[in-house]
């Protein structure tokens, strides 16, 4: 035996501690990637909602409505994510509005990503030919009728590809929610940072898992694409 | 809470200091983004199928990911390799990496816009590659992409609040700083975003003239 021997155990008793370490780690890396996903979900429903409340509002008859859209996106495009998200968090308590950080963040999330959706809503309807609203008044369809059933299903397939954009805007932007506390991907990757000194391997463990979570959701976007354009081949040009 | 006007002459002139950051991280990071930009197009359009692959691939990667966590990646992995940035220079870094790979989409499509005709020109004019590049393409490329360009600069300047992660001291961390030391939040945490506000209304006029003047060619 002598001293190779030893060496060789102290060697194996360290692996297994490190590997029984590691997966430690990475079960919290994945806990992470967990917070992440149910923020990009939250987020981008809210900011769905928003995009299309705020995307008709521009295109109200009253002047009204139309200022109140104008004002929240462009105050919500005009500021930073980050920002926003600190104003939630730091500032509303001051008034009386106490949120935890998941709110704070879905809240600001949602309605950033929203202020952007809504100017691609306002696009797609807009890109709508004259002749569909036309037929809509020949065939004496309402407001709402004719952007039920005649618009909109032609211009959600516009407002698709670029709605697939934002929500990874969205899922990139989640990152920011590790500095007011969050326990998502990047802040569980600061915490193994901070716990065992290695920094490659988390960073990149985590870079890796927002990329895969980026090209999923690209994916979904593009096979609801393919689900929806099926039977309007012949009626677009 | 009380909105105290006093607090906020008080604190004006640190958070001057963190804009000057703001700005200058902002201006480097722009130019670094334009390089970063039409290298990877120019990268992307090689002939060398193993190049254009992988340059495209890292686009890609840079693309899917958040800027936050490449920042981090830059500012606490390279150093295990021997490579200390400074804060300002790894946010710099960062900034013009993430960014390059947007610009590269706008120089890619700047590129495809000029006629096939050009190049025809230039090869009937015996110009090898490099001339018809710097004297053909590029000079008719350029114009039409300006206000694109300028669109992503002004995201890149809305995110430039990322580099108080890295312990840059800009705006947002003169602004943290100031309000954990007196502990009042609602003032300079509102002067950030109006701030923030003010530069983008100015710069949207700016991105509107900027489409007046270059936006079309004529053809």
């Amino acid at each position: 035996m002598g001293r190779r021997g030893q060496d060789y155990n102290r060697k194996t008793l360290e692996n297994s501690n490190f590997m029984t370490q590691w997966s430690g780690y990475f079960g919290l890396i994945l806990q992470g990637a967990l917070v992440t996903i149910e923020l990009t979900l939250m987020g981008s429903v809210l900011a769905l909602i928003m995009a299309f409340l705020a995307g008709l509002g521009r295109l109200s008859r009253f002047f009204a409505i139309r200022a109140l859209a104008t004002a929240y996106i462009e105050f919500f495009r005009g500021t930073s994510i980050f920002v926003q998200l600190f104003w939630a968090y730091f500032v509303l308590p001051f008034v009386g509005i106490s949120l935890t950080p998941l709110q704070a963040g879905v809240l600001a999330l949602g309605l950033n990503v929203g202020a952007y959706g809504a100017e691609v809503v306002r696009g797609a309807i807009q890109s709508i030919g004259r002749e569909q609203y036309e037929a809509c008044i020949a065939v004496n369809l309402g407001r709402w009728q004719a952007m039920r059933h005649v618009i909109l299903p032609q211009a959600l397939l516009v407002m698709l590809p670029t709605f697939g954009n934002n929500a990874i805007e969205l899922l990139k932007a989640t990152a920011v929610v590790s500095l007011i506390s969050l326990t998502d991907l990047t802040f569980q990757a600061q915490v193994v940072r901070s716990q065992t000194g290695n920094t490659l391997v988390p960073f990149t463990t985590i870079l890796v898992i927002y990329f895969a979570l980026a090209l999923i959701i690209s994916w979904g976007v593009r096979s609801l694409e393919r689900r929806m354009a099926r039977g309007l081949d012949g009626v677009r040009v | 809470m009380e909105w105290d006007w006093n607090f906020v002459w008080e604190i004006m002139p640190t958070l001057i200091e963190g804009v000057k950051i703001t700005i200058l991280a902002t201006l480097l990071g722009s130019v670094l983004a334009a390089m970063v930009g039409l290298a990877i197009a120019l990268a992307r359009r090689s002939p060398n199928k193993g190049l254009s692959r992988s340059v495209g691939f890292l686009a890609e990667f840079i693309r899917g990911t958040p800027l936050l966590v490449q920042l981090y990646f830059i500012f606490y992995v390279l150093p295990d390799i021997g490579i200390l940035l400074p804060p300002l220079v790894a946010g710099v870094i960062g900034l013009g990496l993430h960014y390059g790979t947007y610009t590269a989409e706008v120089y890619r499509a700047g590129i495809d816009n000029v006629p096939r005709g050009q190049w025809e020109a230039a090869k009937a004019c015996n110009l090898n590659a490099r001339q018809t590049w710097t004297h053909i393409i590029v000079p008719q490329a350029i114009p039409p992409m300006i206000p694109a360009l300028a669109n992503y600069f002004i995201a890149m300047f809305k995110e430039t609040p990322l580099l108080s992660a890295i312990t840059v001291l800009e705006l947002m961390n003169q602004a943290k700083s100031v309000a954990n030391t007196y502990y009042r939040y609602v003032e300079p945490m509102t002067l950030v975003g109006a701030f923030f506000l003010v530069i983008s209304l100015f710069s949207v006029v700016l991105l509107r003239w900027l489409e007046r003047r270059y936006g079309r060619i004529e053809k």
